[in-house]
């Protein structure tokens, strides 16, 4: 009857993987900005300069991946989006505060009149502080199953500051690839002190989700999809071992190498990604609601499937041309 | 106060002050272009002059877009979780569409347009800038039949209370989009007319004698007149399409409680929904029906028609629309008379903008706003006389509430109004700043690190 099978099966899954390869890329590419923020009181004002100018072109773009994440998630299940939105209304209000301040903070800092620079530094901080804080606790809470007790808005705040620890990691490694001098001295220190956020996080959710969910701990602990499992853990263990013996060389004569732990850290974030994204499915509202019980009808999903696979690789072709002008070290940034 | 009106309270707070920056960055992508070609063409520094000046001013309203727009995506489902679960089937793909075709295209080329003048060959950075402006008004063309669908809905059925796409064409080019697309689009051309015109006038009156500034001064005069009379008359179509779909709002609008015919045009009154009538009303006679029918003895509706058998009162409120309607229109006259004056003394004078006399030139600096006030006032006469629907005749307001505790909404919906007042200050500060800093003759595009010509403050 149909050419491709039944598209109420597989089209729920094709969305959720449209969706969680949009968050995906939101959470690598606005973390290392928004890393970038959370590490601001710890720069020197000329470095802060050089810090906005390794992010100046990019953040805007970057934040586009969360509105089509969450477009999709609105479109693709709107059952799901209501129930996961109204139970994060606080920290989501909290998320797009700080997105509000840091947002307008990189435009008014320089533009500004200079005596009110430093208290546009300091919003530009909270407003990444705020976003990096309430994304580590929506992280937190869903891992939890959306349910408030002590015992989950405990832990959800502990996802919190590791999630911004890694974050102020990534931002780093990225730093460390953007600058020079001084300031990437500094940024392999930084790079060093925050990859424990990462380590201590990914811990905690490997401890926490399999307590929580007895549906995960068989997904985790029964054979033979151990096995399947397994490689996860073991390969980002080797890549944190790897991360941290370049943290010790870097930076390099000739600077090279400088790249890798901003990929590394990219490929854990991407392996602890799929770590959870296995876990869930097929849930969307964790134990709850699944992607085919969320999923609207057919033909809407069709109409948006067919324009995305037309826009999405010219979006990823003229992302790249964006990164390939402003590659290299980051200067300041100027209108001319 | 209860979450239903505490959330359109926040929802109406943020979509206002969200659309106050896309209505400056639709139109000025757009001139910046213009200021960018004038110069490749005549190779005049003055173009270059006003490009670099307005590029800032532009990169300040596109961040302030970007955040409260951000913000607008969540509420969907923050606030309203209904309308998605009702109409997501329509809703959903044109937001996507939106996503995908528009915010990527200018997010990206932005940091190119900015940031790019000297690291991209001339064509592309012309290319980036071309992409940019054409992506806000692609996103307004989207958002605007999303919000045209809410108000005409077409192209659809309902099947167990969700309603399912049937024909895509009609839901895109469904009754009231192309008037309200053309309304926006010439708005926010307005907006920065008066807002270019304003922010020169400030810059000539403080003793800037610039080419650039008097560029920009004629320029934005220009744009205003020649735009302002068109907007009249698409105003005027709209209405009557209005009249067609909703005529309850027109009803509204006007001020009209009775339906019949020689209906009197308003030009003011105090609405009293309690007596059913308005008080100190000053009236033309036959115009309602002169400007709604094109003939004195047209038929106009009225309020009454729309009150149920057992009272329910079925037309939206009186006095909000009523009122923003006028500051709408009373705003676009005052716009004709200031641009056409301008226009006309300076071709009379002979003398450019040497020509404009100083009263005028003062009475411009506060029209550099006077684009929010109409877009604003015309945003409120539509979205609040089409309630209590949300979508017309298919979701009231009301079903689409979420389910969140009365004080979640209040106190978020502070948070946001303090945020909102400050940046608004703050933005509406910089741009005079600015101004003057250009007055002064002080570079506006420094090649200086930004903190070692600032005096750096202790931190
Ligand atoms: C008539 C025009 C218009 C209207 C009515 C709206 N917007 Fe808007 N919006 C724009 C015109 C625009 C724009 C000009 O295209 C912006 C401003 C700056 C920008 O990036 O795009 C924008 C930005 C913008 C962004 C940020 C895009 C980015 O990251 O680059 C989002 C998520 C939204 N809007 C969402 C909405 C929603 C959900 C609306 C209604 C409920 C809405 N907008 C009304
Ligand atoms: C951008 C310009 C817009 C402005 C200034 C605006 C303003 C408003 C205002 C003031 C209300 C409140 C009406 C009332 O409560 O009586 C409202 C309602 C609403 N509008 Fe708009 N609107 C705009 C565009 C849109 C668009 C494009 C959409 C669709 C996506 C939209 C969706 C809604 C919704 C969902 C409501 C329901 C909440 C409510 O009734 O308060 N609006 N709008
Ligand atoms: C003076 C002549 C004008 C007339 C007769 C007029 C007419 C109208 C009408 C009838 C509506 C309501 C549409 C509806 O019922 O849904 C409207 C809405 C609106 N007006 Fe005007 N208008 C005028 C001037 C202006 C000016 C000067 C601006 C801004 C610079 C403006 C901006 C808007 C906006 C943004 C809306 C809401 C969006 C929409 O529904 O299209 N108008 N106008």
């Amino acid at each position: 009857m149909y050419t491709f099978g039944d598209p109420a099966l597989w089209l729920p899954i094709v969305f959720a993987a449209l969706m969680g390869l949009s968050i995906l890329i939101y959470v690598v590419l606005d973390g290392f900005d928004l890393g970038v923020g959370v590490l601001f009181p710890f720069a020197t004002p000329d470095e802060k300069d050089r810090m906005i100018a390794s992010i100046g072109p990019f953040w805007d773009a970057n934040e586009t991946w969360l509105v089509l994440a969450i477009g999709l998630l609105l479109v693709a299940f709107p059952a799901a989006h209501g129930t996961i939105l109204t139970a994060l209304y606080l920290p989501v209000a909290i998320m797009l505060i700080g997105l509000i301040l840091r947002g307008v903070a990189f435009e008014f800092r320089a533009k500004a009149p200079t005596n009110h620079k430093a208290s546009w530094n300091f919003a530009f901080f909270t407003g990444s502080m705020m976003t990096s804080l309430s994304q580590g606790f929506m992280l937190g809470m869903y891992i939890m199953g959306l349910e408030y007790t002590w015992a989950t808005f405990a832990f959800a705040c502990l996802t919190a500051v590791f999630l911004t620890v890694g974050y102020s990691f990534i931002g780093a490694t990225w730093l460390i690839i953007k600058t020079d001098e001084e300031l990437q001295l500094k940024a392999v220190k930084w790079a060093k002190g925050g990859i424990w956020g990462l380590v201590l996080g990914l811990g905690a959710i490997s401890l926490a989700s399999p307590i929580v969910s007895s549906r995960i701990f068989d997904k985790w602990f029964s054979f033979p999809e151990a096995i399947l499992l397994a490689p996860l853990p073991l390969m980002s263990g080797a890549l944190v071992v790897l991360v941290w013996l370049a943290l010790k060389r870097l930076p390099t004569k000739d600077d090279s190498w400088a790249w890798f732990p901003f990929a590394a850290s990219v490929v854990l974030f991407t392996l602890a990604f799929f770590g959870l994204a296995y876990s869930f499915y097929p849930y969307v509202v964790p134990e709850k609601l699944t992607i085919y019980e969320a999923a609207s009808a057919p033909e809407s999903l069709f109409i948006i499937l067919i324009g995305t696979c037309f826009v999405l690789p010219t979006i990823i072709a003229y992302t790249a041309l964006a990164y390939t002008v402003f590659r290299g070290k980051a200067t300041e940034l100027t209108y001319d | 106060m209860d979450t239903l009106i505490l959330s359109r309270i926040q929802f109406g707070a943020n979509i206002s002050f969200h659309i106050l920056f896309p209505t400056i960055t639709i139109a000025l992508g757009w001139v910046l272009l213009f200021f960018k070609l004038r110069f490749s063409m005549t190779g005049n520094t003055k173009w270059m002059e006003a490009y670099r000046f307005w590029v800032k001013v532009f990169a300040l309203s596109f961040a302030m877009g970007v955040v409260s727009g951000i913000t607008m995506s969540f509420q969907f489902g923050t606030n309203w979780p209904g309308f998605m679960e009702a109409v997501g089937n329509i809703a959903g793909p044109l937001l996507a569409y939106e996503v995908l075709t528009a915010f990527f295209l200018e997010a990206v080329f932005l940091g190119i347009m900015l940031f790019g003048f000297s690291k991209v060959p001339g064509w592309l950075h012309t290319t980036a800038t071309f992409l940019v402006a054409f992506g806000t008004t692609m996103s307004a063309f989207w958002i605007l039949v999303l919000n045209s669908w809410m108000h005409t809905p077409a192209g659809f059925e309902m099947r167990d209370g969700v309603a399912h796409a049937t024909d895509w064409f009609a839901i895109i080019f469904n009754p009231s989009m192309p008037y309200r697309l053309a309304h926006m689009l010439l708005a926010s051309g307005l907006t920065v007319a008066f807002l270019i015109a304003g922010l020169s006038a400030y810059r000539w009156l403080i003793g800037d004698r610039s080419d650039g500034v008097r560029a920009t001064l004629r320029t934005g005069l220009t744009i205003g007149a020649l735009l302002i009379p068109v907007q009249i008359f698409m105003g005027d179509l709209h209405g009557l399409n209005t009249l067609e779909h909703q005529p309850q709002k027109v009803a509204a609008m006007e001020g009209n409680w009775e339906t019949g015919t020689n209906i009197p045009l308003v030009l003011f009154a105090i609405p009293d929904e309690e007596a059913r009538e308005n008080r100190m009303e000053i009236a033309i006679p036959n115009g309602a029906s002169l400007i709604l029918t094109h003939s004195t003895d047209g038929i106009v509706p009225g309020l009454n028609n729309f009150v149920a058998e057992d009272g329910t009162v079925l037309h939206p409120p009186v006095a909000p629309v009523f009122y923003s309607f006028r500051i709408m229109v009373g705003t676009g006259m005052a716009m004709l008379l200031l641009s056409w004056a301008g226009i006309g003394l300076m071709m009379y004078k002979r003398r450019g903008v040497e020509g404009l006399p100083k009263p005028l030139l003062y009475i411009l600096v506060p029209m550099a706003f006077s684009g929010w006030v109409a877009t604003l006032a015309g945003w409120y006469t539509t979205e609040i006389g089409r309630q209590p629907w949300l979508v017309q005749g298919v979701l009231t307001t009301k079903q689409a509430v979420a389910d969140v505790p009365a004080p979640f909404v209040a106190s978020t919906l502070i948070a946001f109004l303090v945020i909102y007042v400050v940046l608004l200050t703050a933005y509406i500060g910089v741009l005079f700043y600015l101004a003057r800093k250009a007055a002064k003759g002080e570079p506006i595009g420094t090649r200086v690190p930004q903190s070692q010509q600032a005096m750096v403050p202790a931190e």
